[in-house]
């Protein structure tokens, strides 16, 4: 080789020590507080259009008159009532269909058999939208609490089933080789290696069947019940009392965010393998 | 792919079973023999990986297998392993057997001490696991993630969890490939003291001439599906590389696999 030429070559300046903790903290806070301003934004202008007449409380009551009726509510009792019947439903619903979407995907990934059996008609099946079964599930179950329990029961299986069922035939095949090697047990395999490797996506699927799970109750709640949120809703409709309303819809969304924290929760608490938490 | 694959466990099991007991009943294995391979062969489609490997490693010996990439060395592994349902002809290993992979195949979902006593049940068990973990330099991490060690602790772990179910026969698929050169020879080290305290039987896989000339007892290379050199090491320990039996067995070696020595020498010296 002949001798190394040498030659110029321009040189950039990187930009250093500029993002540095503080920085990105104080970014941060900013921009919570800039939220926060426009919610108030918008729920002042709203409680002023109820003052000045604008909006009228048989279309929509204003923020403070909605934040009474709440109070009321609470205090007699009706609200903690509607909630825990609603919270039943969803609750009965979740614990019937979660086991049957996870059953399901451990039959179907693991044998030709189940798969053969379970996959197609599953994958058929999920395209019903869950809502439209709501007539024949009140011809099998009548009008009571059932109809509704097996609703979101059968609603809740499919996101479980789908994401467990996909993550089960995805495992990474090397740790089955290793499981083998180790001569562990088909039931020890099962329990060691598939099912933890897809928690996961389990997790996943049981936060969109817990979204799920209220979405069917809020349409189901709302024909032939008697208690719950959504009976209350229906019957605060009949005497255009838009407050009550409001409230309702205000405690459907407190709970689909507290049902999805604890899931959040509980992903934090039990992924801590993961690597990058 | 999952599905195949536990399935294959279960029937798997169930033939390698039967083929011992088969074995034990028709055919006599000479004493102190760990493992016992004849005329073994593999194709894949129309191409023969192995063509009838005769092997036997007696009990305690360490054998380094050696080949160039694609000459089946692994393929042979996995046989032995019984991880590969494809070969035929007789394959007669000891029932504890242990594997180490290029990879360690840690459960990411499972701390280090759970790693190594995986499948294994009970307080004896787990106060053995972190004895072997002690003897590996791993002492204190047993409630570690697998996610917080580096490649080498790692590959040590599944060192222990190999050895942690006493093996008779230790089947290492080039462990150390993916290690650094100064971690790589703190593993030999390593092994060599696990292997003469706990004394399996070893095969290595490796494509590392040193590697195999520094720990084994004996050196096979495998060409083209066969076994084309079946050589003894005899070099006293502690056994350096400037020693003059050493180069010479590494010379034969390189020779065997079609490595020009001198040529790729100099090819290695001046980069151009």
């Amino acid at each position: 080789m002949t001798a190394r030429q040498v030659m110029e070559v321009p040189l950039v300046v990187l930009r250093t020590g500029v993002a540095d903790q503080r920085a990105k903290r104080l970014r941060r806070s900013s921009r919570s507080l800039e939220r926060l301003i426009g919610v108030i934004a918008l729920l002042s202008i709203w409680q002023v259009a109820a003052w000045l007449g604008w909006i009228t409380p048989d279309i929509l009551a204003g923020p403070l008159n909605v934040l009474g009726t709440a109070w009321d509510l609470l205090v007699d009792g009706t609200l903690a009532g509607a909630v825990c019947a609603s919270l039943q439903r969803v609750v009965i619903g979740l614990a019937i269909g979660i086991p049957v979407g996870v059953g399901l995907a451990v039959w179907s990934g693991l044998s030709r058999t189940g798969e053969n059996l379970v996959d197609s008609p599953m994958q058929m099946i999920r395209f019903l939208p869950v809502i439209a079964l709501q007539p024949l599930f009140l011809l099998w179950f009548g009008i009571g609490n059932e109809a509704k329990i097996a609703l979101i029961s059968f609603g809740v299986v499919f996101p479980v089933y789908i994401n467990t069922s996909v993550a089960i035939r995805t495992i990474d095949p090397r740790n089955l080789e290793l499981a083998k090697t180790i001569g562990l047990t088909r039931w020890a395999t099962i329990r060691r290696v598939v099912l933890t490797a897809v928690t996961p996506a389990f997790l996943v699927g049981l936060r969109m069947a817990v979204a799920i799970s209220w979405l069917i109750l809020v349409f189901a709640e709302q024909i032939n019940a008697r208690e719950g949120v959504g009976a209350l809703v229906i019957k605060a409709q009949t005497f255009f009392l838009t407050d009550v309303i409001v409230v309702c819809l205000g405690v459907y969304a407190v709970l689909g965010l507290l049902s999805d924290f604890g899931v959040r929760l509980l992903e934090r608490k039990v992924l801590q393998w993961q690597p990058g938490r | 792919m999952a599905t195949r694959e536990i399935d294959l466990i279960d029937t798997l099991n169930d033939e390698l079973s039967a083929e011992l007991d088969r074995n034990s009943d028709s055919k006599t294995v000479e004493s102190g023999i760990a493992t016992d391979v004849r005329e073994v062969r593999r194709v894949f489609g129309d191409r023969v990986v192995l063509d009838g490997i005769n092997l036997k490693l007696h009990r305690g010996e360490f054998v380094a297998l050696l080949g160039r990439s694609g000459s089946g060395k692994t393929t042979l592994l996995r046989a032995l392993a019984g991880l590969d349902t494809g070969v035929t002809g007789t394959i007669l290993v000891p029932e504890q057997r242990s594997v180490v992979f290029q990879d360690p195949r840690l459960l990411p979902w499972a701390k280090v001490l759970d790693n190594v006593v995986l499948g294994l049940k009970g307080d004896e068990h787990r106060r053995h696991g972190e004895e072997v973990l002690a003897e590996v330099g791993l002492a204190g991490h047993e409630s570690d993630w697998p996610k917080t060690l580096s490649g080498g602790e790692a590959q040590r772990v599944s060192l222990a969890r190999a050895l942690v179910r006493q093996p008779d026969l230790l089947l290492l698929d080039e462990p150390f490939g993916a290690l650094d050169a100064l971690t790589r020879i703190r593993m030999h080290t390593l092994l060599q003291r696990l292997c003469s305290r706990y004394t399996p039987a070893v095969l290595l896989v490796t494509h590392d001439v040193d590697e195999a000339l520094l720990l084994a007892d004996r050196v096979l290379v495998l060409t083209e599906g066969e076994i084309s050199l079946d050589l003894p090491v005899t070099i006293p320990s502690p056994r350096l590389r400037g020693d003059s039996t050493f180069i010479a067995l590494r010379s034969r070696l390189l020779a065997e696999l079609g490595v020009d020595e001198v040529a790729e020498g100099d090819h290695e010296r001046n980069p151009s």
